[in-house]
């Protein structure tokens, strides 16, 4: 009854903690992209990153899940643990990570393929299903999840590049979640998008909380304050501040948080 | 505008935009101006274009057609017995040859004298066409058989005007009383002109018969080198670059690399012949003159061509292609080959046919290796012999006829760039349907 009590009263922060972030540093060659990040990632709960233009906040996405070991020159130093594992760690195959943390990117990037393809590629290279029945089954759960299956189901065979914005960006999140990550990672999804298609997403990135941990970078700060449950707010490279949305949206404590909310920088 | 920005003022009126400010008249004029320059460039390009092509098939056109004198023949057993009983047996043969030419003059009204050295000079030795023919097909004694013998090149050139009586002077190849002949026989409808069949499929022949020259059996040695070199420069070129755009790191050792892979292609082609005979040749004991040899050469001067076209096309799939895949827990190498791959796929057949395209109008590797001269005597046995048995080469071939001291071979010559630019059209047009193909799914 106790502990009840507790998870009623500090809410989210009993949840179980899905990324361990420990002075983490970035560097892009000479440049300190990243510094001294300390945040923990909750599990079934949405988390934004917002900030202005350069703060390093897809950079430090990006890091979650080893994506910037595609840049040359990009450096992560400290620790990040993902359920209590080092991702850094030598022994980590980025490929395995990648599979547990998916990623939907700034602009839709749908593959010149079929939506059908689109979607089955992810549990075919990661062994998903046993046969076609299952695929077609994980196509549609997926399809669904992405809240596109009522608009392609007449035509999966059709190219997924031949959809509209909004519904290629969904299609790319169905396609995330098809491989069934434990994390969704969103860099600005939503940044192509017009306002209806935005609204569809965002609704999405609520459902989707039910089972995943989704953090989502975004330069729209209303769009943070309507999906997220927690805000964390770099400038420059710095971790400014982390907390409930409703904190930081309403009472920030760090004068540039306040700057920033309020129009001031950015 | 600067100045009203920079004063702060309000900007000056621009004036009633019905009427054209001298400013942009200037600037329609200079547009103007441009187009006309490209307009004239392009109507340079096709004008020499046009001429290149009119001059290649008027010169072309001669050796696609041959004359050929058709006399109705009947060789009985008795004049075969006897014939063969002769000690000159083709003289035998000639004579009744010549008895059949006359018969068939005189029933056509036509009065003609003439004797066997000129009939030698005008269709060869037909004696031993004829006795040939009998020893192969003696069922066909007592019947009457039509024999179509091609005329000399020199016959060929004065019915086309290219010899004439005035320019031609007395030889064992042709002298003007010959000619004479020639007039009854074009009077007499005996001569006739026909395409040259032999000439596309045939094989080259000696210096004093440019009228049995063909270029087949140099096609067929083109051929057997462009299966070397797209089955050789396709796939390690496509894979260097894979492994060079995709996977290699980026440092000094593999700049180096990229440089140097830029410098060979810029070396010239007669510089990969003369390695080509050191080390296939001379090192390897490969066998001289043959279609394999000639293919390696050409896969060392066409995989830079196909390397470069190839990394081109890989850095011009998007990157957020690979971020998809890389997003989704595909490795690199599946990201490689199931996305980025079949999305540089038009962009690396264009490149390779275009390097196959040039591999196939190469002529000075060839020459140092031995792929010239008259080593096209005939067609391969077999398939795997085609690559080891000497050859010669489309532009090989043309090249050695153009250097002999017959003018009938200048026709050949002609002919033959005919036949290459058709083969270099037809690769082309692959070229394009394929880019156009893999492109729609993109």
């Amino acid at each position: 009854m106790m502990k009840d009590n507790i998870d009623t009263k500090v809410g989210v922060d009993a949840m179980e903690t899905k990324f361990n972030c420990r002075d983490v540093q970035v560097y892009y060659a000479d440049n300190h992209a990243i510094k001294d990040v300390n945040v923990d990632i909750l599990d079934k709960t949405v988390t934004a990153f917002i900030g202005p233009s350069g703060c390093g906040k897809s950079t430090f996405l990006r890091s979650l899940n080893r994506m910037n070991d595609t840049i040359p020159i990009c450096r992560v130093e400290g620790d990040i643990l993902l359920d209590g594992e080092d991702i850094n760690d030598a022994k980590v195959d980025p490929v395995q990570l990648r599979a547990k943390v998916g990623m939907v990117f700034q602009k839709p990037n749908p593959f010149p393929k079929s939506i059908y393809d689109n979607i089955a590629y992810g549990p075919r290279i990661h062994g998903l299903a046993r046969n076609k029945a299952e695929l077609d089954e994980i196509v549609e759960k997926s399809l669904r999840r992405g809240a596109i299956w009522d608009e392609v189901k007449d035509r999966l065979d059709a190219p997924g590049t031949g959809l509209s914005g909004g519904q290629q960006q969904r299609l790319c999140i169905a396609r995330a979640v098809a491989t069934e990550p434990e994390v969704l990672l969103m860099d600005e999804p939503c940044s192509a998008l017009d306002p209806i298609a935005t609204a569809q997403v965002e609704e999405l990135i609520d459902e989707l909380k039910a089972n995943y941990s989704v953090v989502i970078v975004t330069h729209s700060m209303q769009q943070a304050a309507r999906v997220s449950q927690k805000t964390a707010f770099f400038h420059l490279g710095n971790l400014v501040e982390y907390d409930d949305t409703n904190e930081i949206f309403t009472n920030p404590r760090d004068q540039r948080t306040e700057s920033y909310i309020t129009g001031r920088i950015g | 505008m600067t100045d009203a920005t920079v004063q702060g003022g309000a900007p000056a009126p621009r004036g009633s935009i019905h009427s054209i400010d001298a400013r942009t008249a200037k600037r329609n004029r200079a547009e103007k101006r441009f187009r006309t320059y490209g307009k004239i460039a392009i109507g340079i390009g096709l004008f020499f274009l046009v001429v290149l092509f009119a001059s290649i098939i008027r010169s072309g056109a001669p050796a696609f057609t041959r004359t050929v004198v058709d006399v109705p023949f009947t060789l009985t057993q008795t004049q075969y017995e006897e014939a063969e009983g002769t000690l000159f047996k083709t003289k035998a043969y000639s004579d009744f040859f010549i008895a059949a030419l006359d018969n068939q003059l005189r029933e056509q009204g036509v009065e003609a004298e003439f004797d066997a050295d000129t009939i030698e000079r005008l269709l060869g030795k037909v004696g031993s066409t004829i006795r040939e023919y009998y020893r192969a097909n003696e069922n066909q004694l007592g019947e009457e058989v039509s024999f179509s013998l091609a005329t000399s090149s020199r016959v060929d050139g004065y019915l086309t005007g290219r010899v004439t009586r005035e320019s031609m002077t007395d030889s064992r190849f042709l002298m003007a009383a010959d000619l004479d002949l020639v007039d009854r026989l074009v009077e007499g409808e005996i001569i006739t002109s026909e395409f040259n069949w032999p000439f596309i499929t045939g094989a080259d022949s000696g210096v004093d018969n440019p009228g049995g020259a063909g270029i087949g059996a140099s096609v067929v040695g083109s051929f057997f080198m462009m299966l070397v070199v797209l089955f050789l420069s396709l796939p390690i070129g496509v894979a260097a670059s894979i492994y060079l755009e995709e996977f290699a790191v980026q440092n000094r050792f593999t700049d180096l690399i990229e440089v140097n892979i830029s410098n060979l292609a810029a070396v010239p082609s007669i510089v990969f012949g003369i390695l080509g005979l050191a080390v296939f040749i001379q090192f390897m004991h490969l066998p001289q003159s043959a279609p394999l040899v000639g293919g390696l050469v050409l896969t060392l001067m066409t995989l830079p061509t196909i390397i470069i076209s190839t990394r081109a096309s890989l850095k011009a799939v998007p990157p957020s292609i690979r971020e998809a895949a890389l997003g989704i827990g595909a490795s690199k190498m599946q990201t490689v080959f199931h996305h980025v791959l079949p999305l540089a796929m038009p962009g690396i057949l264009t490149g390779t046919i275009i390097g196959l395209a040039q591999a196939l109008g190469e002529t000075a590797p060839l020459l140092l290796i031995g792929m010239v001269g008259f080593v096209a005597r005939g067609y391969p046995d077999g398939f795997l012999q085609g690559f080891v048995e000497p050859n010669s080469a489309m532009p090989a071939q043309i090249y050695t006829w153009a250097a002999r001291a017959d003018v009938a071979f200048y026709d050949k010559a002609w002919g033959g760039i005919i036949i290459l630019l058709i083969f270099l059209m037809i690769m082309n047009i692959v070229a394009v349907v394929l880019r156009r193909r893999f492109e729609r799914r993109w």
